[in-house]
């Protein structure tokens, strides 16, 4: 059964198809690129994975099981879990909070428990996990040293990485990065790539990736489906995009 | 340094903080008008760190807190002269049942009265919440006025004076150190993350509508409790105390002192409590000088007096031990 399969996915917002019979499916630990000209529905495309948006048709399965109408923290608990295309982050909250928020839908010691700590209790276990788990993420990102720093405070680089690892944190099966190397220099564009790679060989989850720069995702990507005004135009391997004329077209606006 | 040794100094300084307030009242520095003059500032730090929760961790807006205290006063003090009427037993335990209970009760019709008004408002994103509690506050306190049977609009009298000076120091430590724990765990993590981005909060598993009216019934919760020990120290209800304005001065309370910061919450509480008073006798100008305050500090200091610092003994202890250590190995 696949991870991921959508069928005849579609929204409509007020007359504009903004994305319409869609249809992917994505197994386990694939790397799968996204790409498509401003506007093609690349991010509406997420919202609706991810319960952000409630589709008009078609439907969205995760592991053979509907998920549309879930709320989107539903969705994470079924393994989805995302970025933005603007970072969100808890610009107010230390880099190892805006972790350890994710990590709560795993938890699930309750507010008698917060208020009375008693030694040995639910309270204290789950604390100290979590503490321990955030603070080994964060560390396989190289920001340890930056676990006290209040986010806003981090430079654009390592906010997305934190942004990437928060999502990780929930322990996804399918990671959605939404344009991640947005706004980066080519030094952070390649210490991203380096990041994307490292998350294949560590975690065992999947990928799909939104990308603008073309050359990024045909670096990384086994797989790629292209989309343009909020259809799939074409679908396969680097090379086979590489050459296909609707790809071109959509690309120089022919 | 143990958790248990860290509780033990915010204990033993709490205590140190009660004993020296409690001395100054032996010798005579701190008579019987200063006294009055602290418990309002303690019943001010209960409800205005509860409204911080609301406003200042959860990002709500919320206006109507003179409401909740207002439901809080009004279930206290009518189950608390019920109950003195017909238990039996010694005075003293008697009296800390009924403080203990009827504060619960108050406090619980509140955070159903925050249910009831949070439900609704609060699945919108927005600040419909902003306006919903406008109203609500205005509601509360007409029908008081034209319910007879709690009282009306007459001042409700002969409810026992259940609350002094170390009534008040317990219940403002117990609040705050119930809010300070709160905060600092998964559910206020999840809180807070509601306030600085809720979107992204939903998606890495926040259940944001439910903590949004989570938070919000806590803090009517504790603004119920503020007010039943408002109506337990004064011994009776003046209906006409839980006006619009009133609740405009617990936000500015909130604002003054910093949204997210109880330490602040504390700080503004006293300030202002001090300032009341000094400005007694230009009453018709409080508000006017509020303002002035309020401009100022968005000019000069706009995340409020503490942003979002937060006081702790234990990490001024922990900074003194760590110096020490330093200069004997240097
Ligand atoms: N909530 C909405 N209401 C109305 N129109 C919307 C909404 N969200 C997206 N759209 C429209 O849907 C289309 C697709 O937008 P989307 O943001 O998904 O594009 P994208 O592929 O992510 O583009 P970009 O590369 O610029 O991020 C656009 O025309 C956009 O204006
Ligand atoms: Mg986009």
């Amino acid at each position: 059964m696949a991870l991921l399969e959508t069928k005849g996915l579609g929204i409509t917002f007020g007359g504009l198809r903004a994305v319409g019979d869609f249809e992917i499916t994505i197994g386990d630990h694939e790397l799968v690129g996204l790409i498509g000209p401003n506007g093609a529905g690349k991010t509406t495309l997420f919202n609706l994975l991810t319960g952000v948006y409630l589709p008009t048709d078609g439907d969205v399965l995760v592991e053979g099981k509907s998920v549309v109408g879930l709320k989107p923290y539903q969705i994470v608990e079924k393994g989805l879990s995302r970025t933005f295309q603007n970072i969100r982050l808890f610009k107010d909250m230390t880099v190892l909070d805006n972790v350890k928020v994710a990590f709560h839908h795993k938890m699930s010691y309750g507010t008698a428990n917060t208020l009375f700590r008693i030694p040995g209790s639910k309270y204290w276990k789950e604390e100290a996990d979590i503490d321990k788990k955030g603070r080994e993420l964060l560390a396989l990102f190289k920001m340890e040293d930056n676990v006290n720093d209040m986010a806003k405070n981090l430079p654009y680089g390592k906010q997305r990485k934190l942004e990437i690892a928060r999502a990780l944190a929930t322990e996804p099966k399918l990671l959605l990065l939404d344009e991640p190397a947005a706004g980066m220099n080519p030094q952070e564009t390649k210490e991203l790539m380096e990041t994307i790679h490292f998350i294949r060989e560590n975690f065992d989850v999947s990928i799909l990736l939104i990308e603008h720069d073309m050359s990024l995702v045909m670096g990384i990507c086994e797989r790629i489906i292209v989309i343009d005004y909020g259809v799939i135009i074409a679908k396969g391997t680097p090379e086979e995009i590489k050459k296909n004329e609707k790809v071109i077209g959509a690309y120089l606006g022919q | 340094m143990k958790k248990r040794v860290e509780y033990l100094i915010t204990t033993g300084g709490l205590t140190v903080l009660y004993l020296v307030i409690m001395l100054l009242i032996v010798v005579g520095v701190l008579n019987g008008y200063y006294v009055g003059v602290i418990i309002a500032i303690g019943i001010n730090i209960i409800v205005a760190s509860s409204l911080n929760l609301a406003t200042g961790f959860l990002g709500q807006l919320a206006l109507g807190h003179a409401g909740f205290m207002a439901i809080g006063a009004y279930g206290a003090a009518h189950l608390g002269k019920y109950l003195m009427a017909v238990l039996v037993m010694p005075d003293f335990i008697k009296g800390i049942i009924v403080l203990v209970s009827c504060l619960l009760f108050g406090g619980i019709l509140a955070a159903i009265a925050g249910l009831l008004i949070g439900i609704p408002s609060l699945r919108l994103r927005g600040d419909y919440l902003g306006i919903v509690t406008l109203g609500f506050g205005e509601i509360i306190r007409i029908s008081i006025f034209n319910i007879e049977a709690i009282g009306g609009a007459r001042t409700v009298l002969g409810i026992p004076k259940l609350v002094g000076i170390t009534q008040i120091f317990i219940l403002v430590a117990i609040v705050l150190a119930a809010l300070y724990l709160l905060v600092r765990s998964r559910h206020g993590r999840a809180i807070i993350s509601i306030r600085e981005d809720e979107i992204a909060a939903e998606a890495v598993g926040v259940p944001t509508t439910f903590y949004k009216v989570y938070g919000f019934a806590i803090s009517a919760f504790f603004a119920g409790i503020a007010g039943g020990t408002l109506a337990f120290y004064q011994g009776l209800i003046d209906p006409k105390k839980f006006t619009f304005m009133f609740s405009v001065e617990i936000f500015i309370i909130v604002v003054l002192g910093g949204m997210g910061s109880f330490t602040g919450t504390v700080i503004a509480a006293i300030l202002l409590g001090v300032m009341n008073e000094l400005l007694h006798a230009v009453d018709n100008w409080r508000m006017v000088i509020y303002a002035v305050v309020l401009i100022a500090m968005m000019i000069f200091r706009p995340k409020g007096l503490m942003g979002t610092y937060e006081f702790s003994l234990v990490k001024v202890v922990k900074d003194y031990i760590a110096k020490r250590k330093n200069q004997k190995t240097t």
